[in-house]
């Protein structure tokens, strides 16, 4: 069964086809990669599937129902998480009370002012920290973690809402690799446990191709190649696309979220 | 019909003058990034430095050298300005920008009158075109004709400037990317300084030639500033073009306004500047801008509850006001209850700027409106105090939703513009509706209830109310409602990203705001038994901004603090000088540029517990 079906998403920036006719879907419980060199239009396929970014054309169906032309707090309400290229969190906040407020606004309770947010839903939030490993900081002001432990939180944030489907672009981008493997892993092992579907994007092929279920590869915004790991190391234009620039396993590259 | 061309005529005679200030001031907001509330000044001090050179040198080219010599004076001393003052805060956030630039204003507006006077002053007349020709019958002065003209000259010469040499073409790479022109090994900090200075010429200029036609006078600089933002706000920050057309609007709306809607003449141009908003947030001919910045700067600090030290602060502050009645005199206690009323104004400013990250410079509006409410219910409806001060906020509360409603849409400086602009309107009306609201002779007569006629009765009524309502925001900014503005703020994304719908918290908390600076005037107009036009003016509302941040916008405790020292000290010190203007704007500008963190942030981080402590205390 898929979670989300989506058919002939477009989006052009002026004369750049950034996102071109995409089409595909995601299984329930699986773990789909979307990989493809910088600026070949992976977030800007997120920023459409999460409602930020308005479709030029196209379709995506989140269990048969069309979410197309929805903002993403609606997008959000209907159980699909997403994790950002660049950190996006409440700065002034602890890393306990993010989640928190994602937590409180699931409930709907974000007009709420009799009741103190700091003692709300602490012990989910603190539940949610453990999960991936961040319990040790729940107290210390967000604005100070390191960049690693912001994409933790992230993720951490992103469960809050019981999602179906989690949109993770670059959850592991700045980490050390050995962090990166133990966030996928840790990924894998959420998506087991809840039986949700993941859609990420990644650099590092060694990440991709261990953990990834099917791999899309995305190349100037079309679809060029979408199947098993093992076949996608196989596929020869694939490997021309990368291999040909060099530019596979370049981590540094942090691109505009 | 040949009526209504002269009027046309007038018009765009106005609309050159407008355009003269407004280019300036969008050349160095484009460039430099600082929105020059000074500009205003510069303005008036064009036209006085000129009036004095044109009454000392004969004939034409007397006069018109005059006027030229008087722009370059005063772009000068605006260099000095760019190099002494602003080059300290270019990075800094808009908010203190603005401030800084507002204390050189208040300091330039008592210069004025230490130098020339508080009297209005009639320039002369431009030699060889002190007469009027003959257009379809009626008589149209020369000099209008040549001021017409100006304009588009003015227009044209940027244009060659901005495009025909090196340093106009560098200027317009500055522009679109700072970074770049740096990159190329232009000296920056020198080509700022160039942008300043040719942008106070225009200003300059525009008061310069203003005066055969209009008085000189001292509060000049504000009536134009205003006008200025409402134009540039139009015509899109840092676009000359759209300076040019939304000055031709302004102008036109003005001349016929005053003919169509004599009463509301004023209120036209904000009616115009909140339409354009809303289709075209950046304006006419402006783009989003690409490196939206925040008005306040990031805020790492977490707001924490109390620690078992500050309640103890606490309560001893407020066992202090309990037992203040006991030995102060009348005068004490009536400086009490002020400084109680402007600390609950400025932590409703606290909740929308600092929490909220919605810089306003308007929020005497609401103020206004809610003194205004009394007033007006006593007035007319002879309302007991009992219920008008629970009725009157009505008023501030409708202020805030309709004004709140476009505000919320835009953020950053085009937001403080617009919440101005919303305050200025609330003005004018005021204003110029002397029917029902007096106009400038304001409402007199409103007095509180017999049980609270006498001074102290009255003082522990505001106590108990301020009090209470002090109570209320602190709980609101530690609830889920409060965490969620602050979300707001902090990071829009992330806010979308988990199903907060932002406009609709930040209009809430918009309203919310409003309705506590509504219940501030309230008290107010019953403290001072009467109500003026002053209540709803920008210097309250600029009062307002320096409490909260002489107390510390990082903190709630910051501006409560902030007003009582602020109120505290402009008691003592308007008794004994005439300089208060002076020294105001020297405060602020001292302030801004040397203890950005406020009283209570400086504190803090002199003694108080590194972020860490403060996180675990809140376990
Ligand atoms: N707001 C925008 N306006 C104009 N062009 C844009 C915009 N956003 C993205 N683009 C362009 O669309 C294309 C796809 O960009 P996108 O960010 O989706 O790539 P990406 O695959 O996520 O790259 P990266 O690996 O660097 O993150 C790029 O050519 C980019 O320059
Ligand atoms: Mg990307």
């Amino acid at each position: 069964m898929s979670s989300l079906v989506v058919k002939g998403l477009s989006k052009y920036f002026g004369g750049v086809k950034a996102v071109n006719n995409v089409d595909f879907e995601v299984q329930k419980g699986e773990l789909l990669a979307l990989i493809g060199p910088n600026g070949a239009g992976k977030s800007t396929c997120f920023n459409m599937l999460n409602g930020q970014l308005a479709a030029d054309a196209g379709s995506i169906k989140l269990f048969d129902e069309e979410i197309i032309g929805l903002q993403p707090r609606q997008v959000w309400r209907k159980g699909v998480g997403r994790t950002f290229q660049i950190a996006a969190t409440f700065t002034s906040m602890s890393v306990i009370e993010n989640v928190q407020m994602a937590i409180i606004s699931y409930h709907k309770r974000l007009l709420s002012m009799l009741p103190f947010a700091g003692s709300l839903y602490k012990e989910e939030a603190y539940e949610l920290l453990e999960l991936v490993s961040m319990e040790d900081q729940a107290n210390r002001p967000c604005g100070m973690l390191a960049y690693g432990d912001v994409k933790r939180l992230e993720l951490a944030i992103a469960l809050a809402n019981d999602p179906k489907i989690l949109l993770m672009d670059e959850p592991a981008a700045g980490m050390a690799p050995n962090e990166r493997i133990a966030l996928m892993q840790l990924t894998a092992d959420i998506v087991k446990d809840k039986g949700i579907s993941v859609l990420f994007t990644e650099h590092d092929m060694d990440v991709v191709f261990s953990h990834a279920n099917r791999v899309m590869v995305l190349n100037r915004g079309e679809v060029i190649a979408l199947g098993l790991p093992s076949e996608i190391r196989e596929n020869e234009e694939v490997q021309s696309i990368y291999l040909g620039t060099g530019a596979v396993y370049d981590e540094e590259l942090v691109g505009n979220a | 019909m040949d009526f209504l061309f002269i009027q046309f005529l007038n018009g765009l005679s106005s609309a050159s003058s407008l355009f003269l200030v407004a280019s300036g001031l969008s050349i160095i907001f484009g460039v430099t990034h600082i929105t020059n509330f000074a500009h205003g000044a510069f303005y008036m001090l064009g036209a006085y430095v000129a009036y004095t050179l044109t009454e000392a040198w004969m004939g034409a080219i007397g006069f018109w050298g005059g006027i030229i010599v008087a722009a370059g004076t005063v772009a000068l001393f605006g260099a000095l300005i760019e190099i002494i003052l602003l080059r300290r805060i270019y990075r800094s956030p808009e908010l203190f920008q603005l401030l800084a630039t507002f204390g050189i204003t208040l300091i330039i507006e008592d210069l004025v009158i230490q130098v020339w006077g508080a009297e209005d002053l009639l320039g002369r007349r431009a030699p060889g075109l002190d007469g009027a020709i003959d257009i379809f019958g009626q008589a149209f002065p020369t000099y209008e004709l040549v001021l017409i003209a100006l304009g588009p000259i003015c227009l044209c010469a940027l244009w060659l400037l901005f495009n025909r040499t090196r340093w106009g073409v560098l200027v317009r790479a500055a522009t679109q990317d700072r970074m770049m022109v740096s990159a190329l090994g232009v000296n920056q900090a020198w080509l700022f300084t160039g942008v300043f200075t040719l942008g106070v010429f225009l200003a300059a200029l525009g008061g310069a030639v203003q005066i055969p036609r209009d008085a000189v006078h001292n509060a000049m600089d504000l009536q134009i500033i205003v006008e200025a933002f409402v134009i540039v706000v139009i015509g899109g920050f840092g676009n000359v073009l759209g300076a040019f057309l939304a000055s031709f609007i302004i102008a036109e709306l003005n001349s016929f306004g005053i003919l169509l809607f004599p009463k509301i003449s004023m209120i036209l141009m904000f009616i115009v500047m909140a339409l354009v908003l809303v289709v075209r947030p950046y304006g006419l001919l402006g783009k989003a801008e690409t490196h939206a910045r925040t008005a306040l700067g990031n805020v790492v600090r977490p707001l924490a509850p109390l620690t078992r030290k500050a309640k103890n602060w606490v309560l001893a502050a407020l066992l202090v006001f309990l037992i203040l009645p006991i030995f102060a005199d009348d005068f004490v206690l009536n400086v009490g209850s002020e400084i109680l009323i402007f600390a609950l104004f400025a932590a409703s400013l606290h909740l929308m700027m600092g929490v909220g990250g919605m810089v306003s410079f308007g929020h005497a509006a609401y103020f206004g409106l809610g003194a205004y409410g009394v007033a007006l219910l006593v007035k007319f409806l002879n309302m007991p105090m009992e219920a008008a001060i629970v009725i009157a906020p009505l008023l501030a509360i409708a202020g805030a939703i309709i004004f709140g409603w476009f505000c919320v849409r835009l953020s950053g400086v085009y937001l403080a513009m617009l919440t101005l602009a919303f305050a200025q309107i609330s003005w004018s009306i005021i204003f110029q509706w002397d029917d029902v609201t007096g106009g400038d002779n304001g409402l007199l007569g409103i007095w509180p209830s017999e049980w609270a006629s006498n001074q102290q009765a009255f003082y522990y009524m505001t106590l108990v109310i301020v009090i209470a309502a002090l109570y209320a925001i602190r709980r609101i900014i530690f609830s889920p409602f409060g965490y969620t503005l602050r979300g707001c703020r902090d990071s829009l994304l992330r806010a979308d990203a988990i199903g907060i719908d932002r406009l609709r918290i930040q209009w809430f908390g918009f309203v919310l705001a409003g309705s506590f600076s509504g219940l501030a005037g309230v008290l107010y107009a019953y403290l001072k038994g009467s109500v003026f036009p002053d209540y709803i003016s920008i210097p309250l509302s600029v009062d307002g901004l320096v409490m909260v941040l002489l107390g510390g916008i990082q903190t709630v405790a910051g501006p409560i603090i902030g007003a009582g020292v602020f109120k505290a000290l402009s008691t003592i010190i308007i008794s004994h000088t005439e300089f208060w203007k002076i020294i105001l704007g020297a405060f602020i500008v001292i302030l801004v540029v040397a203890f950005p963190q406020g009283i209570v942030g400086f504190f803090l981080e002199r003694f108080g517990s590194k972020e860490e402590d403060i996180a675990e205390e809140k376990q």
